[in-house]
């Protein structure tokens, strides 16, 4: 549904991206993570038609977005990270505008504003003036703004920003509803909310793509082993070696030095060693406090693709920044 | 080209926020004061008139007396202060606030969005000068002959004047993102136009005098207060209407441009 290649913006001599690739296939729900300045913004720019592209190309829904801009705008719901609105507008004849202008019909109008404002939890708010609204129903009219003429490409840039946690949980669960029907591309920096949401992601760093993929693929990626946490009663030099001999333990870490018995014991990807060494713990006579798998998160993805130097200082290999896909 | 929801949008907003209402309110004032000046003066030369039958060749009509006068002040005032205030939020404001990254996004085309704001701005002006039709009016009942055909050329001649002040305008407003910036930059470029006749005077009759002559936005007007539609008058507006629309449809287009 989006296809990007080799996209490229320069502002004057500063480069915001260079030569970033991806795709989105329909009814997917793609996050697109960076940290500030990373130029995530930049690229939804260009994708919304807003402005153009030094270089490379860019498509949604099979248009190019510099050559048959007004196709590809028909086909979108744009909601910039400043939520640009017009204060002196009240929100449903502000929303009856928007609609209008993207070529709803009159008779469809009134249901598709109703529609929106329902999903986006403004309906009662629909009479005051924008200008007089807070941070977090003004996010909303933007979102319902996006969502009004129902298309099929999403570009959401920071949805959530602004909201409180009651509101941030609803427009996930808005968001994360989209999906099939709708095409969703949403930046943000806040990660769990990608795990949430998302089916897959594009980090972005410095103007570069860095890792993109289905998420649990990345994490496969960059942490190919599995991990348990092992904690007993009391420190036993014999208990690391023991658990090094499991089959398929690539390596046990004492966790704690202060007496106490935690250990990290990686083993081969999809090998779970848990029940050994809870059979090890039974022969031994180790008493077990705890026993559990280590998640690995998007966010540890994350930190070691964005502040990769930084990992890397302690030991942890780098992985080679995931090739785009062509 | 949908320029009916922009109109729409447009007129909301002008009649929502202050401005609207600041600029009915003051424009009415000041031309109700110009018109009690004016027709207190009227009144006074045409006993005069009565008195001395020296005056009594001179032709003391209410058109010439009364009309004329007040349709250069409109004319004036529209210049000096209406214009850049009513349209230096078009196009400005809507950059300030970002909504124009939401509006060139839409799949409506630059030129439906600058034809939507410029005809709202159009429609505002024409409440205006219909509410100083109040003026001949009172004229014709206080039992005055009325012109009519002069009254009708007086409109549109302020019509045109004003279609071509406001593209001026919203030229200026596409600049920037400065309100401010928008409204002085109007005045400056309207005040040129406005003084630009009075080189020809020190040029006599070089060739260039008549081109400062003819480029002058006053000397165009003239014919108009006269009852007299001059077709190269109305060419002049028409012509310095359109280059400034299209102006700032370059200015508008030229962000897409920009690589």
């Amino acid at each position: 549904m989006i296809e990007v290649q080799n996209l490229t913006k320069h502002y004057g001599p500063v480069t915001a991206i260079q030569d970033v690739s991806f795709r989105v296939a329909p009814g997917e729900v793609v996050g697109f993570l960076g940290p500030n300045g990373a130029g995530k913004s930049t690229t939804m720019r260009i994708l919304s038609c807003f402005m153009p592209a030094s270089g490379g190309t860019a498509r949604v829904a099979g248009y190019d977005v510099f050559r048959d801009s007004m196709e590809v705008r028909k086909r979108i719901g744009y909601l910039p990270e400043s939520v640009p609105l017009y204060n002196e507008m009240r929100v449903a004849p502000y929303l009856d505008f928007v609609a209008e202008v993207k070529g709803v019909g009159r008779g469809e109008r009134r249901r598709r504003v109703a529609d929106a404002m329902d999903r986006c939890l403004i309906a009662d708010v629909q009479n005051r003036l924008i200008g007089t609204l807070s941070k977090g129903y003004r996010q909303r009219v933007g979102l319902a703004q996006a969502l009004v003429s129902d298309p099929h490409v999403l570009i959401l840039d920071e949805p959530t920003i602004g909201l409180d946690p009651r509101q941030i949980a609803e427009i996930r669960a808005l968001i994360k509803s989209l999906a099939g029907e709708h095409t969703v591309i949403l930046s943000t920096h806040i990660l769990p909310e990608v795990s949430m949401v998302c089916s897959s992601v594009v980090i972005i760093n410095k103007g570069t793509i860095v890792a993109q993929g289905p998420i649990d693929m990345l994490v496969e990626q960059f942490f190919p082993s599995s991990r348990v946490e092992v904690e007993l009663a009391k420190a036993d030099p014999a208990a690391r070696a023991a658990m090094r001999a499991i089959p398929g333990v690539v390596g046990v870490t004492e966790l704690s030095a202060d007496g106490g018995g935690r250990y990290l014991v990686e083993s081969a990807r999809g090998r779970d060693v848990r029940a050994e060494i809870f059979q090890l713990a039974a022969d031994q006579h180790w008493s077990l406090r705890e026993l559990r798998r280590v998640g690995m998160t998007l966010e540890e993805v994350f930190m070691r693709v964005v502040a990769g130097e930084e990992t890397a200082l302690d030991g942890a290999p780098v992985e080679p920044p995931v090739e785009p896909k062509p | 080209m949908r320029v009916w929801p922009i109109f729409k949008k447009e007129m909301r907003i002008f009649f929502t926020s202050v401005v609207a209402y600041v600029i009915l309110a003051i424009f009415l004032l000041v031309m109700g004061w110009f018109f009690s000046q004016i027709f207190q003066y009227y009144a006074q030369a045409t006993v005069r008139a009565g008195m001395s039958p020296m005056m009594g060749q001179q032709d003391l009509n209410t058109t010439d007396g009364i009309l004329r006068p007040l349709f250069s002040n409109i004319a004036v005032i529209l210049l000096l202060s209406l214009m850049p205030l009513l349209t230096m939020r078009l196009f400005a404001e809507e950059r300030r606030s970002g909504t124009i990254e939401l509006l060139l996004t839409y799949p409506i085309r630059d030129g439906a969005v600058l034809l939507g704001k410029y005809t709202a701005a159009l429609a505002f002006y024409g409440i205006l000068l219909a509410l100083t039709l109040l003026y001949p009016l009172m004229i014709f009942y206080m039992g005055g002959r009325v012109e009519w055909g002069a009254v009708l050329t007086g409109y549109v001649g302020l019509l045109l004047l004003g279609s071509a002040f406001m593209a001026v305008g919203l030229f200026a407003s596409s600049l920037t993102e400065n309100q401010i910036v928008a409204a002085v930059t109007t005045f400056g470029i309207l005040l040129m136009f406005w003084v630009i006749g009075w080189g020809a005077d020190a040029a006599g009759g070089a060739w260039w005098g008549k081109l400062l002559q003819h480029l002058s936005i006053t000397d165009h007007f003239e014919s108009f207060g006269k009852g007299v539609f001059e077709t190269k008058d109305i060419i002049y507006y028409v012509d310095f209407t359109l280059l400034a629309l299209f102006l700032t449809l370059r200015s508008l287009e030229a962000r897409r441009w920009k690589g």
